[in-house]
């Protein structure tokens, strides 16, 4: 069984994570877009956490022995992957959109400038 | 042709609207087949209408389309999503000082002929905002999807609860607004799928909505960009967006738009 400590710190962190990142959106510091990956790694690991005899069976099936609590590494790391992931595409479309706007603004002025010259 | 059930009014009739700055903002998607004849029955409906068509990334005819027909186009360097593209419209409508705006969007679905029923309640000073609903005239015969119908009708009774006023459609982007309404929106308006948190948005800033019964019409051309997938994922953010809007400071009344 985990200890009634680390389910407290566990569940305390977490739920933590999700109230950072409800202000955020609420501050407009953070698309609600971006946001529902990590609210959903916050909900799922405070929910982890606080239900000390679910993460037992949970450990039990991926048979982790002995220390619980791992299974909570696990899924942590496990949502982070996802978010990094999830970031590199967005990452990945922001660098193609910004090349199409560099180009966009060089033809614009070559426009402009042409349009001065005959003038 | 089929007949619409409802009757509009011609725009000669509707008095006071020849004296304002009119535009009608048409946000497009690979929508080349259906635009001309929306530009078409826009200029019968009001040949004093400007009409600026927002080209959201196209990969079609588009542009080139709207265009020949006489419109004003924004092409959009790569897709924004319905609500980046609207808002471009606005800030079009806004920067060129336009009174009165109408969205009309570029799928053929809103009837053109129905603008006089959504101009109406602005131009008679009694909303800054209206919106055509599908669902405020009893029988309405719109349909759609059973998991779309369920989550546009769940949307209206949430916002319905949080504005303290009727709403029963909030996704519907048949409107008309004034000044105040232009200029609310070209500065601050939602991203993706942005009418139902436009909805709410509108009365956090004091702002009068309000809703009149159209009927709208098939799709004429291009898909719906919305799956049933799609949906539950916006279903889920929208609703994320408008909690956490609840706590937010209540944003002062507009000032003067000018």
């Amino acid at each position: 069984m985990t200890p009634l400590a680390v389910s407290i710190a566990g569940a305390i962190a977490s739920f933590t994570l999700v109230l950072v990142v409800l202000e955020l959106i609420r501050s407009h510091r953070l698309r609600e877009r971006y946001a529902l990956l990590w609210l959903a790694t916050g909900i799922t690991l405070t929910a982890l956490s606080a239900w000390r005899s679910g993460l037992n069976t949970i450990a039990g099936w991926v048979g982790v022995r002995g220390y619980p609590p791992a299974v909570l590494f696990a899924v942590g790391i496990l949502f982070i992957l996802a978010v990094l992931l999830h970031y590199s595409t967005v990452i990945s479309r922001l660098s193609d959109q910004n090349v199409l706007l560099a180009q966009r603004l060089a033809l614009l002025e070559e426009q402009l400038q042409a349009g001065a010259t005959e003038r | 042709m089929s007949e619409t059930v409802l009757t509009a009014a011609p725009a000669a009739s509707l008095s006071g609207l020849s004296e304002l700055r009119r535009v009608a903002i048409v946000p497009a998607l690979n929508e080349e087949h259906a635009l001309p004849g929306v530009i078409a029955e826009l200029r019968a409906f009001d040949p004093g209408l400007d009409v600026v068509v927002v080209d959201d990334g196209s990969v079609d005819r588009t542009a080139a389309v709207a265009a020949a027909s006489g419109a004003r186009v924004l092409r959009l360097p790569f897709n924004l999503g319905i609500g980046g593209a609207v808002q471009t419209g606005f800030r079009y409508a806004f920067e060129h000082g336009y009174d009165l705006a109408v969205r009309v969007d570029g799928d053929g679905q809103h009837d053109p002929r129905q603008l006089g029923l959504v101009i109406e309640p602005v131009l008679r000073g009694e909303a800054d905002i209206a919106v055509g609903s599908r669902f405020a005239a009893v029988g309405s015969g719109y349909r759609s999807s059973r998991t779309r119908r369920i989550g546009i009708r769940l949307l209206a009774v949430i916002v319905s609860r949080i504005v303290g006023q009727r709403v029963t459609d909030t996704t519907s982007g048949f409107q008309a607004l004034n000044r105040q309404g232009i200029a609310l929106f070209a500065r601050d308006y939602p991203h993706d799928y942005p009418e139902v948190e436009a909805t709410v948005m509108v009365f956090r800033h004091r702002l009068r909505l309000r809703e009149v019964p159209v009927s709208m019409r098939e799709r004429e051309g291009g898909r719906s960009s919305i799956t049933t997938l799609r949906s539950i994922y916006y279903m889920v953010k929208v609703l994320l967006a408008i909690f956490v809007g609840l706590f937010r400071r209540n944003v002062v009344p507009q000032e003067d738009a000018e």
